[in-house]
């Protein structure tokens, strides 16, 4: 049950210290202290509001925190950087709602994703060589897509579209990957597929997920974190964070 | 060009294309100066003098235009002030125009144009300093807009001004601009502009030798204006400017920098609508702080839309079919002008988001087209397959 737990060689990955943000006065975060080790999968849950969104926004860059700190890798200070750079350190995200291209390709999608110069003047004059390209097709092939490389992203089912966002964060290579809710919406078998796939990416790569769905959070038996009003609340198992008593008073019990 | 490795995708540059471009340059490049110099002037076929100067002033526009489609089409970026890169540019040329003048102005001040002995001008103002030569001049045209809309962009785009908010400031910037030089105390002309030119590069501006040169001119400007927004827009740079259109956000997780790409594309269009406005000025003889005015600005959104954005030759065959139909409904018949304008951009906006050119590719005869990157359709079209 805690194999994935157990497996984290113990060097700090990710590490937030103390970090506060408020909007208009609402505590989103409140000295919100987190601490991720390299090849962990660790899950985050808690009710809505509890600020699970705000602390991917500000590992991701797209909010700056009102205190505190955020250290990627021990020394990469993450709030003194914007989104495009921490993506290039090795951060990656799949958002709540799935958001791919929907006027691009599958293929295009894929492209886009491919670990390769980000610089503008370079993607002017870039050529898709052999190499990406068969990257590019086993990915096709590993998220089920194969078929429907030509196809416009936006005509995709909603189950693959959410595939495709993961097959473009596992196109990347990514060291930590973030997933917000990456359930959201799925039939159960789909839901069994992903569960399978993030079990399997965590061999090589770090993984928080944040999810609502308990049912997934146990099928993936990793370390729970429980966040409240934007701090945490317990941290454990997946048993000890359900038997834990404040647990069971604000979100479990309810 | 080799094949791209693509699936499911024509190479963007195979022979279709090419035939397709040089026909259309050989068409308005040729036929016209044939028409024009060759067809004895009592023939149906002849193309009159005055009309060459007109048709090279559709052909300016449709420059502009492509140069919004490049900004609006592609990477959602409405700018409402395009028309102040086009003036910028044709302030740059009508200055290298004045100097030209010498001593055959009204005054015969070869070291003062007309406008600054009237005003009490002692010594020519820095900023025209230089403009006596054709080089510097043609640098200016395309550096002042470019310079323009770096910094502009730059300031807009770093603080992630996007939607109605950058259509907003763009018409803030142009009107800015119609304010600034209506001011005599400018040293461009106030009011009355730049106008009475004499010579271009030693030819006589008034002789039909003159405006034909300028207007094939003008033809290879389109064409290498269209090559090079081709170019932008077939190649990753353009799928990642599709991309931000839709999902602006997003491009960002993925490492790309958005800020650049727009700005890049942003500075781009803004040069091509500089050298636009440098080849309109000499074929209508005048600029001034008109063309600064907030509703030109406007228009060109217009056409690019009745024509089709986010296709480039749509672009195109939109500001020269609005054109026409201003130039003729203008005399015919003035006062239904402005409603005629406004229905055509309510009625494509309703009926035909996708333009003329969009409307075509939807024929049921036509083949089927791959589904991006060069049919980049407007996000209402997905919306409404999903």
């Amino acid at each position: 049950m805690n194999a994935a737990a157990a497996r984290p060689t113990g060097d700090v990955l990710l590490y937030l210290n103390g970090v506060t943000v408020s909007f208009d006065g609402f505590k989103a975060l409140n000295d919100l202290s987190l601490v991720v080790e390299e090849g962990e999968l660790r899950t985050i849950i808690g009710p809505n509001g509890a600020g699970k969104t705000t602390m991917m926004d500000v590992v991701t860059g797209k909010t700056r925190p009102d205190s505190g700190e955020v250290f990627f890798r021990g020394n990469e200070d993450l709030t003194r950087l914007d989104e495009a750079d921490i993506a290039n350190l090795g951060i990656g995200r799949k958002f709540q709602r799935p958001t791919v291209f929907e006027n691009l390709t599958v293929f295009e999608n894929l492209e886009l994703a491919l670990a390769d110069s980000r610089g503008t003047w370079r993607t002017l004059f870039a050529r898709l060589t052999s190499d990406q390209r068969e990257r590019i097709e086993a990915t096709l092939s590993r998220i089920g897509l194969a078929g429907d490389s030509g196809k416009p992203a936006g005509l995709l089912s909603h189950g693959q579209k959410q595939w495709l966002e993961i097959g473009m964060l596992l196109i990347h290579d990514r060291q930590l990957l973030l997933l917000d809710e990456p359930v959201a919406g799925m039939t159960d078998r789909e839901t069994e597929e992903t569960a399978a796939l993030i079990l399997d990416l965590v061999r090589d790569r770090t993984i928080i997920v944040v999810e609502h769905d308990m049912a997934f959070v146990r099928s993936l038996g990793a370390k729970v974190t429980v966040l409240h009003e934007g701090s945490v609340l317990a941290e454990g198992s997946v048993e000890h964070v359900q038997n834990h008593p404040r647990v069971i008073e604000v979100y479990l019990g309810r | 060009m080799e094949t791209l490795s693509y699936p499911h995708q024509r190479n963007p540059w195979n022979a279709r294309f090419w035939t397709g471009f040089v026909l259309s340059g050989l068409v308005l490049g040729l036929l016209v100066p044939l028409l024009n110099r060759w067809v004895a002037p009592d023939s149906p076929f002849a193309v009159p003098d005055y009309l060459v100067p007109l048709l090279g002033k559709y052909l300016c526009y449709a420059i502009l235009a492509l140069s919004l489609d490049l900004v609006w089409g592609y990477a959602g970026i409405l700018s409402l002030g395009h028309g102040a890169f086009f003036a910028l540019g044709g302030y740059c040329m009508g200055m290298y125009l004045m100097r030209q003048i010498g001593t055959r102005g009204v005054y015969g001040n070869a070291g003062l144009p007309d406008f600054m002995v009237f005003l009490q001008y002692k010594e020519l103002p820095w900023f025209w300093w230089g403009f006596d030569h054709f080089a510097y001049a043609a640098a200016m045209v395309m550096l002042v807009p470019g310079v323009f809309a770096f910094v502009f962009g730059w300031l807009a785009f770093r603080s992630r001004v996007t939607g109605v908010y950058l259509s907003i400031i763009t018409q803030a910037m142009t009107y800015a601009l119609w304010l600034a030089f209506f001011r005599n105390d400018m040293g461009f002309g106030g009011n009355n502009g730049l106008t009475d030119y004499k010579d271009i590069l030693g030819w006589d501006v008034h002789l039909s030798e003159t405006r034909l040169g300028l207007y094939v001119a003008t033809v290879v400007g389109l064409g290498a204006a269209y090559l090079l927004c081709r170019f932008i827009t077939v190649s990753k740079l353009g799928r990642v400017l599709l991309a931000l259109r839709d999902a602006e956000s997003r491009v960002r997780f993925l490492g790309y920098s958005t800020t650049r790409a727009k700005l890049f594309v942003f500075t781009i269009s803004a040069v091509l609508a500089g050298i636009a406005g440098a080849l309109y000025v000499p074929q209508v003889g005048i600029i001034n702080p008109s063309e600064f005015s907030p509703g030109n600005s406007i228009e060109v959104a217009i056409w690019v839309s009745v024509g089709g954005r986010g296709t480039l030759i749509g672009a195109a065959i939109g500001a020269v079919l609005v054109n026409l139909a201003k130039t003729w409904l203008t005399g015919a018949v003035p006062e239904i002008w402005l409603f005629f304008l406004g229905g055509l951009f309510v009625l494509t906006t309703l009926v035909f988001p996708r333009g003329i050119v969009g409307m075509f590719r939807q024929l049921p005869w036509q083949r089927p087209r791959r589904a991006s990157s060069l049919a980049a359709e407007p996000p209402v079209a997905a919306e409404k397959q999903t």
